[in-house]
């Protein structure tokens, strides 16, 4: 199973098995990962499962929509090129490894 | 002195978000949550999209697995009812014959769904969709269904239609206005999605109303409508609105009309006892008067302003409301509330399938609705958590920058 790892604001890391299918975003409320609220439940009406994503494994992500891209002006913490929100990236066997950092806050 | 505890009565979208914030705020006494439902809090949006298509499942329909309530010390009582408030001892009174004690009280106990009071409707197959257990049950339904009628073309009732004919079921819809959504959108909105619902292959009669519900050996056959046809069906889905469940604030003496009635900062009269969610009648600045609202943002929104204002942080509610409905291909989503203007105006081609409708009162920006189209959605929500300025003729205009626009009005 695929390996994300979820890197908090004071360092910490938490790498959870996250089934393929299964978004960056559920992986992290199924476990209890804080600092992913997903308000919406994935629907890109909000944008509280902002992650931003190891630079150079970019590249490796799906691309972005544009409703994501538009959902993303909404972030509470600071728009990065490498933000995204994390229930647009669904796990596939190349994101294994994938290390996503969680912002400030996400309200 | 001991620790203040806080009683959540409900536990949905609302009292979930309650309980959290309070956590995140860093009250430290004791949460406890009843709800009448035997299950984790859920989401109830995907109830009538993804869930019922089986495109999710149960996993993805949960808030928070179970470990989050034992993490964060939240006692929930998932299956119990409350049956009274006693608000001289501070006390619940649950069905089991126990009693909880609070300091603080948030009635969070959402809404009902409205039945049909004609003959029939208890019939077998003839169903409501509101909760889980709805859900499930209508789920195994459509696989056996071949004609269903939806009554009231409302958010859920055209949610349902278009999961149904992908599902293969032939549908009809009727609806007792001239309008489907007509409460929440523009004639604009309405009329194109009553052509897109025609469009996939559901018929809709507006203007109709069901005298009763016909049936054989208890079970559903079909809807005898007010314009006197019979419609074959073996599924009936109500979906006329809800009741916001408001009696047990009613007994107890608090105030109530269209919900349980609650100032700004979401306090009844009894300054110790709050009101959120669907179930809450409240002043905001985003409509004429007082309203009621059943959305997820109305929900999540007043769960954390509650908890701020109990974890000592007091702050008026006032964030802008925003909505979304799912019908086939297409996303609708509002910002505001439209209810109520006075003058709208088209941005984009309604043929292109990306459009919004700029609602105006009294010359002031109210309430974006947009299809397939979240830049707008988005600057929208900008616009209204402030004075928007944004003219009419310029919503009107495409060449006009509305996001420019949004980043030339001071910050908030």
């Amino acid at each position: 199973m695929p390996k994300i790892t979820y890197v908090h604001q004071n360092g910490a890391r938490t790498v959870l098995d996250v089934p393929v299918g299964t978004s960056v975003m559920r992986g992290a409320i199924l476990n209890g990962v804080d600092g992913i609220v997903a308000e919406c439940g994935g629907e890109m009406m909000c944008a509280t499962c902002h992650v931003y994503v190891e630079e150079d494994q970019l590249s490796r992500t799906p691309t972005q929509s544009d409703d994501e891209k538009a959902m993303l002006e909404f972030t509470a913490s600071e728009r990065r090129p490498n933000s995204r929100l994390s229930c647009q990236l669904v796990v596939t066997p190349e994101l294994d490894g994938l290390v996503v950092y969680l912002p400030e806050t996400q309200v | 002195m001991p620790a203040p505890v806080v009683a959540i009565v409900g536990t949905g979208q609302a009292g979930f978000q309650a309980a959290a914030s309070l956590r995140q705020d860093g009250f430290a006494g004791r949460i406890a949550m009843i709800g009448d439902e035997p299950v984790l809090p859920y989401q109830r949006p995907p109830l009538s999209k993804s869930y019922l298509a089986r495109e999710s499942g149960l996993d993805e329909l949960w808030l928070r697995p179970e470990t989050f309530y034992t993490q964060h010390q939240i006692d929930l009582l998932a299956g119990e009812i409350v049956t009274e408030i006693d608000r001289t001892e501070r006390q619940l009174r649950l069905a089991s014959g126990s009693a909880l004690s609070w300091d603080h009280l948030i009635l969070a106990t959402g809404a009902r769904f409205r039945p049909l009071a004609v003959p029939g409707a208890e019939l077998d197959g003839v169903l409501p969709l509101r909760t889980l257990a709805d859900a499930d049950i209508l789920r195994e339904r459509l696989d056996q269904a071949r004609d269903v009628v939806v009554v009231g073309a409302g958010f859920i009732g055209l949610e349902f239609a278009s999961v149904a004919i992908a599902h293969g079921a032939a549908v009809h819809i009727i609806e007792v206005t001239q309008h489907p959504m007509g409460r929440v959108v523009s004639a604009t909105i309405s009329k194109f999605f009553c052509e897109a619902h025609r469009r996939w292959g559901a018929e809709v009669s507006l203007g109709t109303g069901v005298t009763r519900v016909l049936g054989a050996g208890g079970r559903v056959s079909g809807v005898e409508t007010t314009d006197g046809r019979h419609l074959p069906a073996d599924l009936v889905l109500i979906c006329i609105g809800v009741i916001p469940n408001a009696e047990l604030a009613g007994e107890a003496g608090l105030a109530v009309d269209n919900g349980i009635v609650v100032d700004e900062y979401l306090a009844t009269e009894d300054a110790a006892i709050f009101a959120i969610g669907d179930c809450a009648n409240f002043p905001t600045p985003f409509a004429i008067g007082r309203i009621r609202l059943e959305s997820v943002q109305n929900a999540v929104d007043q769960g954390r302003c509650v908890a701020a204002n109990i974890a000592g942080k007091p702050a008026p509610h006032d964030k802008v409301p925003w909505f979304w409905s799912d019908q086939g291909d297409l996303k609708l989503q509002i910002a505001g509330i439209t209810a109520g203007h006075d003058a709208a105006v088209l941005r984009g081609d309604p043929d292109s399938g990306h459009f919004s409708v700029f609602c105006y009162r009294g010359g002031r920006l109210i309430g974006v609705e947009s299809v397939n189209q979240a830049a707008d959605h988005v600057v929208a929500r900008r616009l209204l958590a402030g004075e928007p300025k944004l003219k009419l003729e310029q919503a009107a205009d495409l060449s006009y920058d509305l996001r420019a626009h949004a980043r030339s009005l001071p910050a908030r």
